[in-house]
């Protein structure tokens, strides 16, 4: 139930955007989320888009990972 | 998105579980209060990658099953009312009610209307004006900007045959009287949505308590890597706030979200199944919003509730036993003749643990 | 007629309801044979030789709401349904029968459509439909129209397939992706848009089944999946043949839209409804030739082996995920989808 899908914002009409993933498009409220532009992912739950998915932080946390796996326990790399 | 998709890979996967099972971690207890995550660690088998002497524990993350019986019952009793349209999440469809569940009312004769978005059930209303649509407000803070967005919809455009039966809980003061409780937890998985609109920094008085938390995304390597942050913690002898979810959760949550909230409900002391009343958890319509609480609206008696004799649901959501060890779980009590609550939901941890029950 | 909508008149067996039967029904379904009577005959083949010796019998209702959906409409359904329970059981159908229940008010336009699906689908398979019934119901007492097909069919020499057949080395295929038909019906009920909406699969498979028997006559079992989706079709098959089946997730065809929509329904395309799919198990010997088969057909291109019966120790389908872990897989419970069929 607290499933939220991240999907890109293709449009915008006042508080409403058309949102769309691998070809499924909703509709979303993003009255939620400041400053919304097209192009943005955004995550969105019972309609509505709860906040914005940022890239950026996606490949940090990937990063992060990577380099949690190429280290050992002790902090070695 | 690209990262995304790396983040699923199955490879990244495969690699974090190895590594996290050949991990040298202190014996924990970790605990999750997100049905979400319930799902997502029962459904990839998550608990195979653990180290020796590390348990993952479901708390009260599952918003279906943490609504205590009378609010259940008198939703099913609303729908009795000449005239009312019962509009609800899925979910709630089987649970069983002291004496009937919503489906089983439906059969006989109550009119029940199955929405995945609360907007939904105001455009239902909107159809048709004669009749009262009454929406089970259930969920946690994930949810309630929602309900909170229908209801101010509802209001712009003057659809007065709407209402919400209001029964939202709050994460963090559950997760505080969980650590009151003599359930042992030494950590916590944080959930991911729920946190977009509070927030990473809300559960800093729980780690002001001693108990790391990490806020996780959903993806089962999101899952993987939160638990080795975790345990990283509790063998540092740390414990802090750390966001694993970072591509969609701020340290101050979505104040836009938080602002509409503190306008539309306010805070209340709720009671949950499995864990009492505990003060300031749930959320009650403010003064504002009065006119659409549908327990004011409608007279009705509140109808006698009580548990199903042998459930240990309570039990199963305070994380002092797991799933297997009810007595009722797997004979009496399956998914297709359920007994309580954590059976019937998608996000219940008994449904969780038998559907996606491991080939020994 | 001038009436553009059903009448509780058209089924009160008089002049109305054969004037309804000869404009809608004979004009696109044709008649049986001799025409005018209550039964039809079905001739078997050309010489005694040819008869075949044994029969297969199904039928099915159909109650899918919208009665129109992305790549088909209640009327295919109906067709495609009993042929494909006829093909699942190695049969060449010979005969259909339709019986409609009518709601008082129902559009003639729409029923017209429905047929006219029907009847273009039978003459794809090849088939036709050489009886039926015509019943109305007052407003309320039905949604719009249900369709009852019962399907007879002729096994040929030399195919055995039952679900009680599969053995402990054989290989399951799928001729297709899944999830299609379910989500496009719940998709046109829940407003979901797609850039290209998601089709139903809903298709007839016999010539399909056909091609593929003469490549593998070996084949054990068919089956089509439909409601309650690949894992309760294959749930029976395990439990018919008392044997355990394991299944890799990663090897199920699912279209990215199909994944996409179940993610944001939170709903499992392994349960979802299938309309124009089958599940095969095959020995592992002949694996490769019958997929080739189906790959070299319009309904099978995407076909995949996905996965294998591993023993006959206990009935149940296990599911191997991305952790390499495996988990049972269940029958479907509950709701869920309503009239999806």
């Amino acid at each position: 139930m607290c499933l939220a899908v991240p999907m890109k914002v293709i449009e915008i009409d006042g508080p409403i955007a058309q949102v769309e993933e691998s070809g499924v498009r909703r509709e979303a409220r993003v009255d939620l989320i400041d400053g919304v532009k097209v192009g943005d992912y955004v995550i969105v739950h019972a309609g509505v888009a709860i906040d914005r998915l940022d890239p950026e932080e996606a490949e940090k946390t990937l990063r992060l990972f990577e380099e949690m796996l190429g280290r050992t326990q002790d902090g070695r790399s | 998105m690209e990262g995304l998709n790396e983040l699923k890979s199955p490879n990244l996967i495969r690699q974090l579980a190895e590594q996290l099972k050949h991990m040298v971690a202190p014996p924990a207890a970790l605990m999750e209060v997100c049905g979400t995550h319930t799902v997502a660690i029962a459904r990839y088998g998550l608990r195979e990658a653990l180290p020796e002497g590390v348990r993952l524990i479901s708390g009260p993350g599952c918003p279906v099953c943490v609504t205590p019986q009378d609010q259940i019952d008198l939703f099913i009793a609303l729908g009795s009312v000449e005239n009312v349209t019962l509009a609800t999440f899925g979910d709630m469809v089987r649970v069983p009610g002291t004496t009937k569940s919503l489906e089983q009312a439906r059969a006989e004769g109550a009119d029940v209307l199955v929405v995945y978005s609360p907007m939904d059930a105001v455009e239902a209303a909107a159809r048709r004006p004669k009749q009262e649509v009454v929406f089970f407000g259930i969920g946690f803070e994930t949810t309630a900007p929602a309900v909170a967005v229908a209801m101010l919809e509802a209001e712009r455009r003057g659809i007065g045959n709407f209402s919400v039966l209001c029964a939202h809980k709050l994460i963090p003061p559950a997760m505080a009287a969980l650590l009151d409780s003599d359930v042992k937890v030494d950590g916590f998985i944080c959930p991911g949505h729920v946190s977009v609109i509070i927030g990473s920094d809300a559960y800093r008085p729980v780690a002001d308590r001693g108990k790391p938390c990490v806020v996780t995304g959903f993806e089962p390597a999101d899952v993987l890597g939160a638990v080795r942050m975790l345990l990283e913690q509790l063998a540092q002898g740390r414990s802090e706030v750390e966001c694993e979810y970072a591509r969609a959760v701020r340290p101050a949550g979505n104040p836009m979200a938080q602002e509409l909230l503190a306008r539309v409900f306010r805070a209340a002391d709720a009671r949950w199944r499995g864990l009492g009343t505990i003060p300031g958890s749930g959320y009650e319509l403010s003064s504002g919003f009065a006119g659409f609480d549908a327990a004011r609206k409608f007279d009705i008696d509140p109808p006698r509730s009580e548990e199903p004799a042998g459930c240990r649901c309570g039990d199963v959501l305070r994380g002092a036993i797991d799933p297997p060890e009810c007595p009722l779980f797997g004979e009496a009590c399956v998914p297709r003749a359920p007994v309580g609550s954590c059976m019937v939901s998608t996000e219940g941890a008994c449904q969780a643990w038998y559907r996606y029950r491991r080939a020994e | 007629m001038s009436e553009d909508r059903v009448l509780l008149a058209h089924g009160d067996g008089g002049e109305l309801m054969a004037e309804l039967i000869e404009r809608v029904f004979v004009a696109r379904l044709g008649t049986g044979d001799p025409p005018g009577d209550d039964s039809a005959r079905v001739a078997l083949g050309q010489d005694v030789s040819s008869c075949p010796t044994r029969m297969v019998f199904t039928t099915d209702g159909f109650v899918v709401d919208p009665i129109f959906f992305p790549g088909g409409d209640i009327g295919k359904l109906a067709v495609c349904g009993t042929v494909n329970d006829l093909a699942a059981g190695g049969a060449r159908p010979l005969a259909l029968s339709a019986s409609f229940i009518l709601e008082e008010g129902l559009l003639i336009s729409d029923l017209e459509r429905v047929v006219e699906s029907m009847a273009r689908t039978a003459l794809d398979v090849g088939v036709r439909v050489v009886c039926g019934d015509t019943k109305v119901v007052p407003r309320g007492g039905a949604d719009k129209v249900y369709i009852t097909t019962s399907g007879v069919g002729a096994v040929p020499e030399g195919i055995d397939v039952s679900g009680a057949r599969a053995r402990s080395g054989d290989v399951v295929i799928v001729s297709g992706t899944v999830g299609d038909h379910g989500l496009a019906v719940l998709s046109v009920r829940e407003g979901l848009e797609f850039e290209s909406p998601i089709e139903s699969d809903c298709a007839p498979l016999s010539e399909m089944v056909t091609k593929l028997l003469e490549a593998g006559p070996s084949v054990r079992v068919l089956r089509d999946p439909t409601r309650g989706g690949l894992a309760t079709a294959l749930n029976e098959i395990a439990r018919q043949s008392s044997v355990e089946i394991e299944i890799d997730e990663a090897a199920v065809p699912v279209r990215g839209s199909v994944g996409a929509a179940c993610e944001l329904l939170g709903l499992d395309p392994l349960y979802a409804a299938n309309e124009g799919k089958m599940i095969l198990v095959t020995p592992a010997e002949t694996a490769e030739t019958i997929l080739e088969a189906l790959h070299a057909h319009p309904y099978g291109v995407e076909a995949a082996i996905i996965g294998a019966v591993v023993s006959s120790e206990r009935p149940r389908v296990l599911l191997k995920t991305a952790l390499g872990t495996h988990r049972i897989l269940d029958r479907h419970v509950g709701e869920q989808l309503p009239r999806i069929c």
